[in-house]
């Protein structure tokens, strides 16, 4: 149930939907500078077609670059799925193709988390991969 | 949840580009999960997105995440701040000017290497 205090609508069920709403907007405030500033390191000071292997092994040589891409991965795969799942429940008519297609979701989700983390974790570069950046 | 006001437009360019930004993010675990395959293979993936048609996709999406995070911070504001509400219509065209604003420098960036134009990005070595 949404009540009207003067602020926007905000659910005051207090089960897993406050907690879904509360967490669509701290992912959010995260992701405003996670994803932004990775817009701008991969499009901006460098650009895309040099974000080769080689940059890659360079930066990850770092693991606070490792983190920080961890936390994008997890905190945009979150939120974003969390707002499909939203979709969902909206256009989704009966329960159970919700239930299926969450389901669904919530395994996609899950498989992707691990790529992701997986990748990020193992990555170890080949022996002698240092070196020019850019493709061409 | 937002529908039937003004601000239905804000909320379905909201919704649209949110996915929009998802299925990408989805694209994007795969084509990086190509770095556990060695520089050959992952240099190969990662030069599609130097090619024309990507970047300009690339930069629709760039746009996208832009008007996604303003008008995220705009529901914020509206969500946190009790007398936001009554500046619907201000804040909705900041959201507007501010994704213009950031999305023309990026579209320079983004396009440049198309057109032969050096941004200084593409230094080999940097
Ligand atoms: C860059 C910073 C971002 C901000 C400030 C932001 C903000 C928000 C906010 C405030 C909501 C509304 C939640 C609600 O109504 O309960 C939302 C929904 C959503 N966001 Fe984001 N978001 C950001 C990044 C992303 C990213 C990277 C993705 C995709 C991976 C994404 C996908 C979505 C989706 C699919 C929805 C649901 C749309 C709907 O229900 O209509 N967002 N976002």
């Amino acid at each position: 149930m949404r009540l009207s205090t003067g602020y926007g609508a905000r659910p005051t069920s207090g089960g897993f939907e406050t907690f879904s709403w509360y967490f669509m907007r701290i992912s959010a405030i995260g992701l405003i500078f996670l994803a932004i500033i990775h817009l701008i390191l991969n499009h901006v000071t460098t650009d895309v077609a040099c974000t080769s292997y080689q940059l890659i092994a360079q930066r990850y040589a770092n693991p606070y670059w490792r983190v920080y891409d961890w936390l994008l991965l997890t905190l945009a795969l979150l939120h974003g799925m969390n707002g499909l799942r939203v979709v969902i429940d909206d256009y989704v008519r009966t329960a159970a193709w919700r239930i299926r297609l969450v389901s669904l979701l919530g395994t996609l989700t899950l498989v992707l988390f691990m790529v992701g983390t997986v990748t990020l974790i193992t990555f170890e570069p080949v022996v002698g991969s240092l070196g020019p950046h850019c493709l061409k | 949840m937002y529908r039937g006001q003004s601000g239905m437009w804000a909320w379905l360019l909201h919704r649209i580009t949110g996915l929009g930004v998802l299925l990408f993010l989805v694209v994007h675990i795969v084509d990086i999960s190509l770095l556990g395959f060695g520089p050959a293979v992952y240099n190969e993936g990662i030069a599609l997105f130097g090619t024309p048609v990507v970047r300009f996709v690339s930069l629709a999406l760039i746009g996208a995440l832009f008007y996604h995070a303003f008008n995220g911070v705009r529901i914020m504001l509206v969500d946190f701040v009790p007398k936001a509400a009554s500046y619907q219509r201000i804040m909705f065209w900041t959201v507007m000017i501010l994704t213009i604003v950031c999305f023309l420098p990026m579209a320079y960036f983004v396009l440049a290497p198309l057109f032969g134009v050096n941004t200084g990005n593409t230094a080999s070595g940097m």
